[in-house]
This record gives structure tokens, sequence and C-alpha cells, in this order.
């Protein structure tokens, strides 16, 4: 359901750094803990590009996983379930390395060729 | 025609972020603490509010009523005579499943913010959308009923996972009910440890007072940092 609030977000971005130039595709790094659908932001995103130098563009989505470290034991792992306690000290004090993001990587933009060339 | 490549690497909420971080700094200035006071739909925020808002000790508290429609939790917390303002969240396309910093900028002129020094949000029921977007707050509360299940912080982690304190509603079931708090406090345990939670019945009133009491805590924290 955030995926319709995520896809617009994505595309503020994106027009920002577009500079009026049309966008044939769009990058974007997700972390597992952000419990977005792939196949639901995509749907969305059409949506959102509309009427925008979006419109039209695809949307590619690198899934990346959840990896924790201890701050108490300085131990790192990954997680596939959401579990948060050091297995290797029973600390609670794990940080999110990995996982959290939600970021537009890059963008291809489509350019007129250069003038001055023949 | 040729494409071009631009690295971007930009968080797409960052939007959001900052507008959240200007909302803080206006709470801030006007010495008001915000606590952000998320759920399910029906897990009893309202009426959680309902018990402890009039009565916090030495803490004038306002509630910013979050709904996608219709003003039937304002009208509730209303007749407690606190400051109460609706933001509905139906405008533009479709109605908003969650309240984002921008919706919470654009009702600040209608705050109360030089009367109270406690400033309750109550989003939007949801344990999903609201999680994504910070509004300007200080902390973050979410209420979990028993009739919700206990498997709930393994499907909603983010959620449980960036609360400050997580209310246990509706104990006054458990008799009722196949619920096994253990096993809820284990999967807590195990998403956000050490996490402070608190076993209440807004129905009974039963542990309510240490919800009254966390409130009062929080609101006097902000202000010495101030």
């Amino acid at each position: 359901m955030h995926e319709l609030s995520l896809s617009r977000a994505v595309v503020t971005t994106v027009e920002k750094h577009a500079a009026g130039r049309r966008v044939a595709v769009v990058r974007l790094r997700i972390g597992r803990m952000r419990q977005v659908v792939p196949d639901t932001l995509g749907f969305y995103f059409d949506f959102a590009a509309r009427d925008t130098v979006c419109d039209g563009a695809r949307l590619e989505m690198e899934l990346v996983a959840v990896q924790l470290r201890c701050t108490a034991c300085d131990h790192s792992w990954a997680i596939e379930v959401p579990s948060f306690r050091c297995p290797a000290c029973s600390s609670s004090r794990a940080e999110v390395t990995a996982g959290n993001e939600f970021d537009v990587e890059s963008i291809e933009v489509e350019e007129d060729a250069c003038i001055g060339q023949r | 025609m040729h494409r071009t490549k631009v690295t971007i690497v930009e968080e797409a909420l960052d939007a959001n972020n900052t507008i959240a971080q200007a909302n803080r700094a206006d709470f801030d200035r006007a010495g008001v603490t915000v606590v952000n006071f998320m759920s399910a739909p029906g897990a009893g925020k309202t009426t959680l509010l309902e018990r402890v808002v009039a009565d916090l000790p030495g803490v004038r508290a306002g509630v910013l009523e979050g709904d996608v429609q219709g003003s039937l939790d304002a009208d509730r917390l209303a007749a407690k005579h606190v400051p109460v303002t609706q933001l509905n969240t139906d405008s533009g396309f479709g109605g908003e499943c969650h309240l984002d910093a921008n919706m919470v900028r654009s009702a600040l002129p209608q705050l109360p913010l030089d009367d109270i020094d406690l400033l309750v949000v109550e989003n939007v029921g949801n344990l999903v959308c609201p999680a994504e977007f910070r509004i300007g707050e200080d902390a973050r509360v979410m209420v979990s009923a028993v009739t919700e299940g206990e498997d709930k912080p393994l499907k909603y982690p983010l959620m449980f996972r960036t609360c400050d304190l997580v209310l246990v509603n509706k104990i006054d079931l458990l008799p009722h009910l196949d619920y096994d708090l253990d096993r809820f406090l284990h999967h807590l345990d195990h998403v956000h440890p050490d996490v402070e939670r608190m076993l209440v019945s807004a129905r009974t009133g039963e542990g309510v007072d240490a919800w009254r009491d966390w409130l009062v805590r929080v609101a006097g924290r902000e202000r010495a940092l101030a």
C-alpha cells in the first residue's frame, strides 16, 4: 500500500535530477527492511510517472539483503527473518548495516546528439 | 538521440525527511514534544488517548488527529476539552494511508503550539506505511492489541523496530483468547530487543497509569533538553 507514496517519491527525486530530459530507465536499490513489493511498486510507478519526464520509463529494482552488525562484539551477520538479537553474544545492540535503503541509484536520460556533429 | 547515465544515489524519501526536520525545528522552538502514535485500525489508539490526555500532571496536551475521512475520533477527544486538530488525508489522489511530513506541515498554522507542551499525532490506522514517513516527531509509540495475534512483530518489523514504546492493549480479553502473550513478547524481543513495553487495557484502565507517566516523562525530558 505504501508503494503508491513511494513511487511518487521516486518520481519527485528523478525529476530533480533529470532537468527536463526524458527518462528512459530508473534504477533503485531497495533494502528488504523496507517491505516493498516490487511488482506493486512497478505498477504504481507507471501511474505516478504519467505526464512527467518519467512517463514510460523502465523501472529496475535491486533488492538488498539485511545485514546486521553487533556493536557489542562486532559480529556481522545476515538475516532472512526479522531477528535482531546477536547470535554470538545475545546483545540487543544490533545495527543495520545494509537493508534499509530506498535509493534512486541512477537514471538514464535521453539527450539530443551534440550540436556540431555531422 | 543518445542516452546518458546519471548517477544519483539519493534516498527517495529525502524530500519527506527534510520537511520532517523543518517540522521538528518548529516544534522545538515552541517547546512542544511530539509523539507519533500508530497502530493497526481498531487497536485502541483513540481510547488510550481518551484515558489520559486531559489528565497529564503539569503537561498541557493537544492532539493532531489523522484520518482518511471524517472527524469521529477528533470529536471523541474534543469532548475531553483538549485542543484537537483534524487532518483528513483524502484530498489529492485517493485517501492516503498514513500522514507524511508535508501533511503535518500544512496543519501547523492550525495547531495551538503556544498553548501546549505535548502534541500527540494520532496517525492513520496502518502497520506498514506510517513506519516509513517521519513527521518531525520526538518519539514513536505503537499499540498492538492482543486481538491481532502474536505474530505481528514478525510481519511488520519496520513498525515494531522504529518505535520507542509498545503498548500491548486489550489485555482484559486475554482469558477469552488463544493469544500467547509470552510468544508475542518473545517475537518482540527478536524484532526490537529491549524496547520499552507496557501491558494495558484501555477498557478497564489497567496499566494506564504507566502510559500516562510515560507521556509526562517524555514531555519533561524534551523540555529539559530545550
